[in-house]
């Protein structure tokens, strides 16, 4: 029985120095068999166990993990969190994630810090203006909050961002969603890992697997380091190396993984309370409530595993970010790290079955992952349980590379790509 | 970041260039022949390999010259670089 995370157990715990918790996962050696393996131990693949056991009633079912939960692409994001897409397939699909994460701390009884401070997306040039309102109209038709910023609008919401008309690309106006914000992203793998476990799924950490096992075109089992496992239904949720298990499987995925990159500052006082970014630039900054300013770079354009990135992608967004905010002219950076990001084509994700019966991809997040989290667990745990996709990630299926039905997120997506 | 020793131009800095992606994808010879699957194979799916990959570069601040080269994409390390038409070094 998992004991409730709530005042009256934080108190009993101070009593004893905070020393005797309860485990908040368990630890399990594989079995021989389970109803289903999900690939991949981050965000996306422990909230699809955990909605597959929830809505599905799948308990006997595990996760596998290479290294440990939430040490991937979940522990390296920028943690932002909006649904301000201008598709209507990727504004259902990303608006159903918003609204699970409304009450996701309630819900897990574990505190993601989901903190709704708005995101605001800026404008530098006569494009950007036109390509902004029109997504601005888009969003509302598809009932997504979002507001158009004048300069001023823009300066009065955040004041510390240079309006002057004279820097290199100044800020002509802006969106807002106000319901948009960040979240602690380790909580949220933790959070799921530990109400999936709680059901009764296996977490089972350095755990990598070997090999796909298949009787024609039907998939039959698992070849991990801790041995063969044997399932009929495997999901892989394998974000930068989702192409090397599907090449295991013998198939061949429209995705290339490259290093995208991210940095904090050394940890200030509170002088940005929302989430500000800036496609034309490339540039995205936000603050930790630690007090770290939390900067997104972007992608090498090069496929790479490596976990690094260039510096000149990191000097080019710090050049952005002192035009933007004077300000931060004397910040020192603390971090720099790389993930590794598998993108799509139309730079929108794949939620699928593939022509092999029992393997299902969750895979293309590319850049944006973090913040389709919970729905995107919640649909692919769906389309496993019944071999069919929801009608909200019907859209998002391998087959629209061959019908050319492409969900064209480039640019339109509020950052690039 | 790295060098890349050009054909043409010899050791430059990485963001002289601009990557090309998988190398050796054929063009379809005839195209009004071709499925949809082919066209999506051709089009869209790609090896992306962990491990050596062999791929495409273009010297877009330099000579602005195309080349071929392999390099393992687990570590960055360049195994060879070679000139488009040339064949590619076995292994």
């Amino acid at each position: 029985m998992r004991n409730k995370y709530s005042v009256f157990s934080l108190i009993k715990n101070a009593l004893s120095y905070h020393e005797n918790w309860q485990r908040a996962w368990k630890d399990p050696v594989p079995k021989k068999e389970y109803d289903a393996i999900i690939i991949g131990g981050g965000g996306h693949g422990l909230a699809t166990a955990y909605y597959l056991a929830k809505k599905h009633n799948m308990k006997n079912i595990a996760v596998v993990e290479k290294g440990w939960i939430g040490g991937g692409n979940t522990g390296r994001n920028t943690t932002i969190i909006r649904s301000n897409y201008l598709w209507d397939a990727s504004a259902g699909l990303y608006d159903h994630a918003l609204k699970i994460w409304e009450g996701l701390s309630q819900e897990l009884n574990y505190n993601v810090m989901f903190s709704q401070r708005g995101v605001m997306n800026l404008a530098h040039n006569l494009q950007d203006v036109r390509d902004l309102k029109r997504r601005t109209h888009a969003n509302r038709l598809n009932g997504i909050d979002a507001v158009y910023l004048s300069t001023e609008e823009v300066k009065k919401f955040c004041p510390i961002i240079n309006t002057s008309p004279d820097i290199r690309y100044p800020v002509l106006g802006g969106t807002l969603q106000r319901r948009a914000g960040t979240a602690r992203h380790d909580a949220v793998a933790w959070g799921y890992a530990r109400g999936a476990d709680a059901m009764g799924v296996d977490i089972i950490q350095n755990c990598e697997v070997k090999g796909i096992k298949r009787n024609g075109d039907s998939v039959e089992g698992i070849e991990t380091t801790k041995g063969f496992i044997k399932t009929k239904k495997v999901g892989v949720v394998a974000a930068g190396h989702s192409s090397v298990i599907a090449n295991m499987a013998g198939l061949r995925l429209p995705l290339e993984s490259k290093p995208l990159q991210a940095l904090v500052s050394e940890p200030v006082k509170p002088i940005i309370d929302t989430v500000v970014m800036s496609n034309a630039v490339h540039a995205y900054v936000s603050q930790s409530d630690k007090g770290e300013l939390v900067i997104g770079a972007g992608t090498d354009d090069y496929v790479s595993y490596t976990q690094k990135g260039s510096h000149q992608i990191v000097e080019g967004t710090l050049n952005a970010i002192l035009e933007l905010y004077p300000i931060f002219s004397r910040m020192r950076m603390l971090r720099q790290w790389g993930g590794i990001v598998d993108i799509c084509p139309d730079a929108s994700p794949i939620l699928s079955k593939t022509s092999i019966k029992g393997l299902y991809f969750n895979c293309g997040w590319g850049t944006g992952g973090f913040k389709a989290t919970p729905g995107s667990g919640d649909l692919f745990a769906h389309t496993i349980a019944n071999d069919e996709p929801h009608k909200l990630n019907a859209a998002f299926n391998l087959n629209r590379f061959v019908s050319g039905d492409l969900v064209d997120e480039h640019g339109a997506a509020a950052v690039a790509h | 970041m790295f060098l890349i020793n050009c054909p043409y131009c010899g050791e430059r800095d990485q963001q002289e260039f601009k990557a090309g992606g998988e190398a050796h994808i054929e063009r379809p010879k005839q195209p009004t022949e071709l499925s949809d699957d082919e066209w999506a194979e051709y089009l869209f799916m790609r090896k992306n390999i962990k491990g050596v990959q062999f791929e495409r570069w273009n010297h877009t601040h330099g000579c602005r010259k195309w080349f071929n080269m392999v390099r393992d994409t687990s570590n960055d390390e360049i195994k060879a670089i070679y000139k488009m038409g040339e064949k590619p070094p076995s292994q």
